[in-house]
């Protein structure tokens, strides 16, 4: 049963990002990104990481391709006439490479099996969410400040660049 | 049971969807998606490590790439209205001066 579920959700995961890259349509581009955040949320599921399938689907979708769509609709962009890069077989000599490069280090990779305290039944007895809390907020206290700081630093970036006059404007007319 | 490797061969294929978005699009909307995927599958290799080896390690690391996730689509936003305002165009093609 786990197969077929898992079978399922790597297929749609996979046809979805090929239309992600593919498609025209910047909308259908966005729309074909939100299923595909969808199933990866299931994928979470099947790995029994409930809080972050529940984050994947609260942040991913509903805040990130939120914004997507809000700058789509903003800026009113047309299906394009000729969608590749002009340089595009340079960019898939580079994929090669770097294909090469990934599947030559999956090939040699160990994949330990070191079991540590956090078995499935140790994770389900105290809940995912608790356990996930425990080692945020001691172990990885200061780096979670720090990612308060770059959420911050990001923020007063996007107001200061989209601000107008804050940065020179040369509108051609 | 489903095997780890499935995870790895997974994420690895939506990673080089990812690349081959980034190096043949020319719309920057496109390539700020194709690099959310890239997030994605590595997000992807990040929980299955951490259910198989049994540490929760690996679903706290998914939240700080979240962060950076966020963090980037706010900046590039940011970034594609302002380039947007200037040159009218979103083509990485026709965006290929230091200065204008």
């Amino acid at each position: 049963m786990m197969e077929v579920i898992f079978l399922y959700l790597a297929v749609v995961c996979v046809v979805c990002a090929v239309l992600t890259v593919s498609l025209k349509h910047p909308v259908y581009n966005v729309m074909a990104l939100l299923t595909m955040f969808f199933h990866v949320a299931g994928l979470y599921v099947l790995l029994n990481a409930e809080f972050l399938a529940v984050v994947q689907i609260i942040v991913y979708a509903g805040a990130i391709l939120v914004l997507y769509l809000f700058v789509l609709m903003l800026l009113n962009l047309k299906a394009e006439t000729r969608h590749l890069h002009r340089q595009w077989p340079f960019g898939v000599l580079v994929l090669g490479s770097v294909a090469a490069m990934i599947i030559g280090a999956l090939q040699g990779g160990i994949f330990g099996s070191a079991t540590g305290e956090y078995t499935a039944e140790a994770v389900r007895a105290i809940g995912d969410t608790e356990a996930i809390g425990l080692r945020l907020y001691t172990d990885y206290l200061l780096p979670f400040e720090v990612a308060s700081l770059v959420l911050l630093v990001a923020m007063i970036g996007a107001i200061v660049l989209t601000k107008k006059g804050m940065i020179d404007d040369h509108v051609e007319d | 049971m489903v095997p780890l490797s499935a995870y790895v061969i997974l994420s690895a294929i939506i990673f080089f969807i990812g690349v081959v978005g980034v190096v043949t699009r020319r719309s920057i909307i496109v390539i700020l998606l194709s690099i959310e995927l890239m997030l994605n599958a590595v997000n992807i290799n990040f929980v299955a490590f951490s259910h198989y080896l049994e540490s929760i390690t690996g679903q706290v690391f998914v939240f700080f790439t979240l962060t950076v996730a966020a963090a980037e689509v706010a900046v590039g936003l940011a970034l594609l209205i302002a380039i947007y305002r200037n040159r009218q165009t979103v083509n990485v093609e026709e965006l290929d001066v230091m200065k204008w």
